[in-house]
């Protein structure tokens, strides 16, 4: 073959990756575009109050209820119920995600590890409907049966239920992006410590843990993200009720829950109803947004050994 | 010359799964003297080095034949039933490359003494201090020692490194090729300290410079594809070796 012509099919292919690249950027300026522009309509709306009676409103309301006939729009129930569920998830999945990791990286055979993550890689495969409906028909009645044994009752709608599952459904993720970090640890540095009588114990949580600090909040920060964007399994457990609340056993609705509840109904385009999801979803973006730039940040800050 | 004996090797073989890394090395190792060992690469000098601490315990398909025996006890190195930790914190190691932990400069000497279980801080910031002056580091990082270990130069870190070991007082210090990745003036420095730390402890040191192993060693053994070719004082391996082999090796005609 001619090097022109290598040259050529070189620049093609060249040309053909860009493509593909720039697709999808495109396609999430256009999301990002069309979820912002049906925001600002939601805000410039009369029945927000316009401009920037909207924004105060959005921002400092304590009831959100832009479907009833008085229409309140603050954001702070949702965001509540999103933060308690994605709080509770959170303490599910950072002390055992972090057991489970160190447990592989540093504890596990060979043999045990390569058979593990398959089962790891196999909770991430289960459809997140079935999450949803084992919060709502096992984790809640459970939950009711400990609770009232202690004479607390638990609505059937609540917080806890899906937070709990919700922290076992990402474990898999939190789990294994953890110990990616801590398998980025030197081996020297495990070396180094067992050289001077550490136990395996020891030098996991005094050396190993510690060196791969960034990494790790990194994936919990990625992990936190992702329960804040969860849907099916807070739209299925958690209950339909925008509530500024803090107490797990009552029932709450998280933003995501209430854009699934709100686009199941029958709302004629470009309602104030309608409206109402893109400024909520804006709201979610924008925390998911905040998230991982934190964990991007984070993970450029992971220590080159 | 001739002092007590330390350590003593008795037909030892290594292997890595099927690999024999060592073949039934004999040799001693006398109480606070340098020992060299020199070889080309491959030779298994690094492998005999981390028998002493049971470094190869940390990976699987390793096993060990024969007997290292520590002294004054006696106890078998190698042998069954007896901790790799324990043995660990009797003797200490230096490595190739400077690997501090990423903590601060207190805390990366302190570690081993959390180990042996001193938390009392009076007495940590004395070991500490002590194990520092006696690598010749305290001077440079006395008003530092909360800053991260990483803020020191690569000579600095190895020093650390060898304070770090020292700070627990261990009867055997191992180096393993400690100079290899410094530049010269760190590498003179690292040399001196060893000699002045055989007043206090015996040094073990795995080299491929040859110029290094005669200036601070009072033992030399060389090794040749995984045996132990020969082994004396420096000065007679480096001018009147008994072997042709040694010879060669010596002169720069292989390796």
């Amino acid at each position: 073959m001619k090097i022109e012509h290598k040259k050529r099919i070189d620049f093609l292919f060249k040309a053909f990756l860009l493509t593909t690249g720039l697709i999808s950027i495109l396609v999430t300026v256009g999301i990002v575009w069309v979820l912002v522009e049906d925001a600002i309509r939601f805000f410039a709306h009369p029945e927000s109050g316009g401009f920037p009676k909207s924004v105060i409103r959005f921002l400092t309301e304590v009831h959100w209820t832009p479907t009833f006939e008085t229409k309140k729009i603050g954001i702070w129930p949702l965001l509540a119920g999103t933060f308690l569920i994605a709080f509770i998830a959170m303490a599910i999945s950072i002390p055992l995600g972090l057991l489970i990791a160190v447990y592989l990286s540093e504890f596990a055979p060979h043999s045990v590890r390569e058979s593990v993550k398959p089962w790891l890689d196999f909770l991430e495969a289960v459809p997140t409907v079935v999450y949803g409906y084992f919060a709502l028909l096992a984790v809640t009645p459970i939950l009711q049966k400990i609770f009232g044994y202690f004479g607390v009752t638990v609505e059937g709608m609540n917080a806890l239920s899906p937070g709990i599952v919700l922290g076992i459904m990402i474990l898999p993720f939190t789990a294994s992006m953890v110990e990616d970090a801590l398998r980025g640890v030197p081996q020297y540095l495990r070396e180094a410590s067992y050289s001077l009588g550490a136990s395996k114990l020891r030098t996991a949580f005094s050396v190993v843990v510690p060196s791969a600090r960034s990494g790790i909040i990194a994936a919990y920060l990625l992990g936190t993200s992702r329960a804040v964007g969860e849907t099916m399994v807070v739209a299925i457990a958690a209950g339909m009720y925008p509530n500024l609340t803090l107490n797990p056993l009552e029932p709450v609705q998280t933003i995501t829950g209430y854009i699934v509840q709100v686009a199941l109904g029958d709302l004629p385009y470009l309602s104030f109803e309608y409206l109402s999801i893109f400024a909520a979803g804006f709201a979610l973006f924008l925390i998911t947004l905040f998230f991982n730039v934190l964990a991007v940040y984070f993970k450029s800050k992971v220590e080159r050994y | 010359m001739e002092g007590n004996l330390k350590l003593k090797v008795e037909n030892l073989d290594f292997y890595y799964g099927s690999f024999h890394a060592l073949k039934k090395i004999n040799m001693p190792i006398y109480e606070k003297k340098v020992t060299a060992v020199i070889g080309p690469s491959g030779c298994g000098k690094s492998t005999l080095l981390r028998c002493f601490n049971r470094m190869h315990d940390l990976y699987p398909g390793t096993r060990y034949e024969g007997a290292i025996y520590l002294y004054p006890d006696g106890i078998n190195i190698v042998g069954k039933g007896i901790d790799p930790l324990y043995i660990r914190m009797r003797i200490g190691m230096v490595f190739q490359k400077p690997n501090p932990f990423p903590k601060s400069i207190f805390e990366n000497v302190a570690y081993g003494l959390r180990i042996k279980g001193i938390n009392n801080s009076k007495v940590l910031a004395e070991r500490v201090e002590k194990a520092l002056k006696d690598a010749a580091l305290w001077e440079e990082v006395k008003d530092r020692l909360n800053e991260n270990a990483y803020s020191l130069s690569g000579g600095q870190q190895q020093r650390l490194c060898i304070a770090r070991a020292i700070a627990v007082e261990p009867e055997v210090l191992l180096f393993d090729e400690p100079t290899s990745a410094l530049d010269p003036i760190s590498t003179a420095r690292i040399e001196d300290l060893i000699v002045e730390l055989k007043d206090k402890v015996t040094i073990v040191i795995v080299t491929h410079n040859m110029q290094q192993a005669a200036r601070i060693s009072d033992y030399t053994a060389f090794m040749y594809l995984g045996e132990l070719i020969e082994f004396g004082p420096t000065e007679k391996i480096f001018t009147n070796p008994d072997k042709k082999l040694t010879e060669d090796y010596i002169t720069g005609r292989f390796g």
